[in-house]
């Protein structure tokens, strides 16, 4: 397939893995984050962690929309579904996240609630379109990527009149993400993460370009490099990585050239800024309250946030105890070091976000990635005999 | 009860039935006279054959000795016409392969059908003479059958479950558990084309696209591949969850686990390509016209070199081994060469798609 099997190519794989062997410093560790699901996807589906020397890890990042929206939201987006007069449209990732008191919308929608999986926002207009006598909600998740066509959905919804549309906003925002991290006291007092450098966002990158990285790179001192979702531009921004972490260097660099620019695509970022504007605050499944980290609906838009027209109150519901989700999407933990992952917990049901997006690293781990798990212990065991 | 049955005939209804622009109603259900009309004029007409002329409420026939298998499929297809089949053939085909995949030679099949009022008569004739055509190609004949109707709203058109019967020949032991570590894994082409194809012409998400439902009978094919090779240990195709939930389902079955290499399994590169951009892993994308073989390596050259001689088996190719592994895991060699998992599926990745 052109312009992808390019981009998965073995004998450039192999290349590239023995540049990294040769010069990644063998007494040193290089523990690189990739920011997004879509990397950790790829690290699993092609087994790229295999490729690397053992010195060389990827610490899994918070990067999935699915896995960091807080369980009160959905408890609201749930609520929203419920109302007799409302059609929700979701992306299809949704449907499973565990709400509280194991809840969820596939639940939901068994049960009654008129539930519609959509493709793009614009499904979500059609739908509205054809039945006006109901209140079309989209529920609106992603970082940087998705948020372009929730504004022109927004901007269309008001050109057309569209009154029984309207849009419930989660979209949040990478760089505040990546920031917070870094200042969490696990990163920064107690050493308990270490990240030497980060694999950046691509698709995001593709809408806000690299600049938004370069104050972190420089305040935190860590080398930043943006890279494409398939499995040659993870070795090679890895490649990119330990060369700069090699030359002391921290520098925002561009692996995925094809694609990002350091300005970004400006009509989008102009679109999202007539339509939506920064929180002062959201709450991230494991990361808390982050500041300036995620986008709502302006006033002058106001007409089509589902948040005012439903009133929705906010609800701070915990995650089900045990599960180890925030402390994943923190890097602080392994899913393996969670007990309830593989008992209770597997992506038939999912105790935690993680489990079920394909971008989560639980279901990355369980679904591609159990047999080391299954390999490593009966080593342990002929090891023991 | 069986309305397939009566002796009325065309003769016998005052106005013939209007295929051109009629409907189901609740009445096409209720064992009437409009029943007996539906059955006559569309049914018995097109899927025509001797044992449902007898005209009773069931089909009788002599068997030959020996080991019989019976299997049932349910058919919801959505949309119910799509490139390369419709529900009908696909309801021929799905009974005809589970039958044949344990090495049976087909013989008879039942049709049920749920018919919703509102349903365009001419839509269900179509159905039925696809269904028709399938049969006689594939040489298993529509016995027996019935049709029930429901209400507006109550079901999607129509649904058609089939049961097939067939013999097993003499010498003949295919069964999903027999897999044995050192066997070779075979597949018989293509993966995904029906999954895509169906998925091209759903709302909301049609893109242009020449591929086709691979919708076919298999029975020939495994015919031949008995022909050649006659201790085949397994047989199964791998229609809803794709070809890697089906490696999952055997890999359990016999307590064993699999090697597969990613770039042995033929994809077409149009399948590939909307996968790619649906996101969707063609592993578990539906066929329904393929087959998985595992048979002792010793034979698989003279087995794959069968099934490329049949029209069905051109693509076929050995993608893997079964192993030993307490597990039961299935592992890939990825084609860019690192090691990864190919689990069951979780939830459901296309609904409603046979």
């Amino acid at each position: 397939m052109k312009y992808v099997d390019e981009f998965r190519r073995r004998d450039l794989a192999q290349g590239l893995a023995r540049r990294i062997r040769a010069e990644a410093e063998p007494g040193r560790r290089y523990n690189l984050m990739e920011f997004c699901g879509g990397h950790t996807h790829a690290i699993f589906r092609y087994g790229v962690q295999d490729l690397m020397p053992d010195n060389v890890r990827f610490v899994h990042g918070p990067g999935c929309p699915v896995c960091v929206l807080p369980i009160g939201r959905i408890d609201n987006a749930i609520e929203l579904a419920e109302r007799h007069e409302v059609i929700l449209c979701t992306y299809g990732d949704m449907m499973r996240v565990p709400a509280s008191k194991r809840h969820s919308l596939i639940k939901a929608k068994a049960s009654g609630a008129d539930i519609r999986m959509v493709y793009s926002t614009q499904d979500a207009l059609a739908i509205a379109r054809k039945a006006p006598d109901r209140q079309v909600v989209f529920f609106a998740i992603g970082f940087e990527t998705t948020t372009p066509p929730t504004a022109v959905a927004i901007k269309q919804a008001k050109g057309e009149g569209l009154e029984n549309f309207s849009v419930f906003c989660n979209h949040v925002l990478t760089p505040a993400a990546i920031q917070h991290i870094l200042e969490s006291p696990e990163v920064r007092d107690t050493g308990k993460v270490s990240i030497d450098g980060f694999l950046g966002p691509s698709h995001v990158s593709s809408v806000i370009g690299s600049r938004p990285y370069e104050a972190c790179a420089e305040t935190f001192r860590r080398p930043v490099v943006i890279a494409g979702f398939e499995p040659l531009d993870v070795m090679q921004a890895a490649l990119m990585l330990i060369r700069q972490l090699n030359e002391g260097r921290h520098e925002v660099e561009n692996q995925y050239r094809r694609v990002v620019t350091r300005e970004g695509n400006l009509k989008a970022q102009a679109l999202v800024s007539e339509v939506l504007e920064r929180r002062r605050s959201f709450e991230w499944r494991g990361l808390g309250r982050v500041p300036n980290s995620a986008l709502k609906i302006k006033r002058s838009y106001a007409a089509f946030d589902a948040e005012a027209r439903f009133e929705i109150t906010p609800s701070d519901r915990q995650d089900v105890k045990g599960c180890q989700c925030p402390a994943i999407l923190r890097g602080v933990k392994k899913p393996t070091d969670c007990k309830l992952f593989g008992t209770v917990c597997t992506p038939e049901n999912p105790m935690g976000s993680c489990m079920v997006s394909s971008e989560g690293s639980c279901a990355a781990y369980w679904a591609y990635g159990r047999f080391r798990q299954a390999d490593g212990a009966a080593a342990r065991r002929e090891a023991a005999a | 009860m069986n309305v397939m049955d009566g002796n009325m005939t065309d003769g016998r209804f005052a106005l013939k039935l209007d295929t051109r622009r009629g409907a189901v109603d609740m009445s096409h259900g209720s064992g009437g006279r409009a029943t007996a009309q539906l059955v006559a004029e569309l049914f018995r007409r097109h899927l025509d054959n001797a044992l449902l002329a007898q005209g009773n409420d069931q089909a009788a026939f002599q068997v030959p000795a020996g080991r019989m298998v019976m299997a049932t499929d349910g058919h919801v297809v959505s949309p119910l016409f799509f490139p390369g089949g419709d529900i009908g053939s696909l309801a021929v085909h799905g009974s005809i392969n589970d039958v044949a995949m344990s090495g049976a030679r087909p013989l008879y099949l039942s049709a049920g059908f749920i018919l919703e009022e509102g349903f365009p008569l001419g839509d269900l004739e179509r159905i039925v003479v696809s269904m028709a055509e399938a049969a006689r190609r594939a040489g298993v004949p529509v016995v027996a059958g019935d049709t029930k109707v429901v209400e507006s709203g109550k079901g999607d058109g129509v649904f058609i479950t089939t049961t097939g019967l067939g013999i097993v020949p003499e010498g003949v032991e295919i069964s999903g558990g027999l897999a044995r570590p050192g066997d070779a894994i075979l597949v018989s082409g293509s993966i995904g084309d029906h999954g895509i194809a169906i998925l091209s012409k759903r709302e909301n998400l049609e893109f242009e696209t020449e591929i086709r439902s691979d919708s076919a009978a298999l029975h020939g094919l495994v015919e031949a591949m008995l022909e050649t090779v006659s201790e085949i240990h397994c047989l199964r195709d791998p229609t809803r969850g794709g070809l890697g939930t089906t490696l999952n389902e055997l890999a359990q079955q016999s307590g064993v686990g699999m090697r597969i290499m990613e770039e042995a399994i033929p994809i077409k590169p149009d399948v590939a390509a909307a996968c790619e951009l649906l996101g969707i892993d063609p592993l578990y994308v539906a066929n329904e016209g393929k087959l998985v073989a595992i048979c002792p390596a010793g034979v698989a050259q003279d087995l794959l070199a069968a099934m490329r001689r049949h029209p069905l088996g051109a693509e076929a190719a050995i993608i893997g081994e079964v192993v030993a592994d307490e597990h039961g895991f299935v592992q890939m060699e990825t084609g860019f060469g690192g090691q990864r998992m190919v689990d069951w599926p979780a939830g459901e990745q296309l609904p409603r798609i046979c």
